[in-house]
């Protein structure tokens, strides 16, 4: 397996700091906005962007977590069960501007089950996709990102693999991970 | 992720606690979505689910029939009191003439022990036992298990004791192997007539006196005594039961502990248990319906993706 740097903690820091302001530029004071993260990882994301925005503005925006296992379309197309995560938007997204947040946008069905899930929850004003890496030319729907950290290029075989410091690494990273060839 | 052992839910005995722990964490994400202002996800709507049953019920067939909907299966009803059985059908074929109009997954309750076993041999569907004469009733004794679980934290380490009719109940005879693997301790308690002769082998203790039983135990599960399986006299009548079995709230009340109460319904009001015990707060019965629906939800979820 090789791992290769495509964003270092450095690059992740203005990235994020970046799409911060992008969204500041759109949504004013977020007095009717609301932050949805994807588990499992979109989650971290979510919350990066969260204190983030607390820094800047002084205020806390809403953030909750949107687990889609039950609406996903590729159940029973797998070997094993999809493990849920749990559910955790303590506000209405009624009449709100919603804005989902994942990791990496890679065939857009995740983002397509998001938005089955969160109906559930009211009928959103709009809805807008913040992802940090966009993967090109991967999509199965006809599904663009709102805002996007970097876009990058990668084959079928690669995997995006966003790590937050904590546990298991030391700092953020972003890494472009090749399966070797068996 | 884990995924069940087995293809079919024909009791607990087959199943391992890694089951049962994979079914209760499913099922708390049921739980969450019952809770939603929607309570319906789109998992299994391409799956058709039918409802077999030999036998009455009303809350396990309504509660299987939720979860079914609010997974968006297919659903389709049987009942034999209504159908061609009446007509001299087999069990096989009836089962085989349903499966043959493209049914997934079938779910059943038989007055025959074994019933769904033998069906699980000659067909491809998975199959949930909803009830097998006085064998298992699985889905009862995961809920059960469940509701202690959300009432105490855990169920390991905790004392279970149930009261009643043991010799005619599947409730009783799933309970004990669910709460076994779980890790609890498990007291049963009746007439000695209502005891089957050999199960103290199960590992269970046996008790006579139910207000001894209630002192030792943290939590009672109350059955109710089945007159329709009954073909003699077990005591001499349901009066006399009442007297030495009955469970009121002055009873509880004299327990220097609080226990907790379960029953998995019907229940007849005034014979096992009087109704100041019932609606009191000691008892979870209504939580137990409740979690009902969505162990349901967990067990056809995980057992759907298993085709």
């Amino acid at each position: 397996m090789q791992k290769r740097l495509i964003v270092n903690h450095q690059l992740l820091e203005i990235m994020v700091m970046r799409l911060c302001h992008q969204l500041i530029e759109n949504h004013g004071n977020f007095s009717d906005s609301v932050i949805i993260g994807l588990q499992p990882r979109g989650r971290q994301v979510a919350q990066r962007l969260q204190s983030t925005l607390a820094s800047i503005l002084g205020t806390t925006i809403p953030t909750g977590y949107l687990d889609t296992t039950f609406h996903r379309d590729d159940f029973r197309r797998r070997e094993t069960p999809l493990a849920a995560n749990a559910t955790h938007i303590d506000f209405l997204i009624e009449g709100k501007r919603v804005i989902l947040v994942d990791d990496v946008l890679y065939t857009g069905r995740s983002v397509r089950a998001a938005m089955d899930a969160m109906i559930s929850f009211g009928r959103p004003a709009n809805v807008e996709l913040l992802v940090l890496i966009d993967r090109l030319y991967s999509r199965h729907l006809p599904i663009e990102p709102t805002y996007v950290g970097r876009r990058v290029n990668s084959l079928q075989s690669q995997r995006v693999l966003v790590e937050w410091s904590g546990q298991e690494t030391q700092e953020d990273n972003i890494w472009l991970v090749t399966k070797n060839e068996e | 992720m884990q995924e069940l052992s087995v293809r079919h839910l024909l009791g607990i005995k087959d199943i391992t606690p890694q089951d049962i722990q994979l079914i209760f964490e499913t099922a708390d994400n049921f739980k969450d979505v019952l809770n939603r202002p929607i309570k319906k996800v789109p998992s299994l709507r391409d799956i058709t689910i039918a409802n077999v049953f030999f036998e009455n019920s009303t809350r396990t067939r309504l509660s299987f029939e939720l979860a079914e909907k609010r997974l968006s299966a297919d659903v389709i009803n049987f009942s034999s009191s209504s159908s061609s059985v009446k007509k001299g059908e087999t069990l096989l074929d009836t089962v085989n003439n349903i499966l043959a109009m493209k049914v997934d997954m079938i779910v059943m309750r038989h007055s025959s022990p074994g019933a769904p076993h033998f069906l699980s041999n000659h067909i491809n569907a998975n199959i949930v036992n909803a009830g097998d004469g006085t064998h298992e009733h699985p889905t009862q004794a995961l809920l059960d298990s469940f509701s202690i679980r959300e009432r105490l934290g855990e169920v390991a380490g905790k004392k279970v004791v149930i009261v009643g009719d043991i010799l005619h109940s599947r409730v009783a005879l799933s309970n004990i192997f669910a709460l076994q693997k779980l890790g609890a301790e498990v007291m049963v308690c009746g007439p000695v007539t209502l005891l089957p002769k050999h199960i103290r082998e199960l590992g269970v203790l046996v008790e006579l006196d139910v207000r001894k039983a209630l002192q030792w135990c943290d939590v009672a599960n109350v059955l109710r005594i089945q007159l329709e399986r009954q073909q003699m006299k077990y005591f001499p009548s349901l009066r006399e039961y009442t007297l030495y079995y009955g469970i009121d709230k002055k009873m509880l009340d004299s327990l220097d502990k609080e226990i907790v109460l379960m029953h998995p319904g019907p229940i007849n009001r005034g014979v096992e248990l009087s109704s100041d015990a019932a609606d009191s707060h000691h008892s979870i019965i209504l939580n137990q319906v409740e979690n009902g629906v969505a162990i349901r939800m967990a067990v056809l979820y995980l057992l759907a993706s298993k085709q």
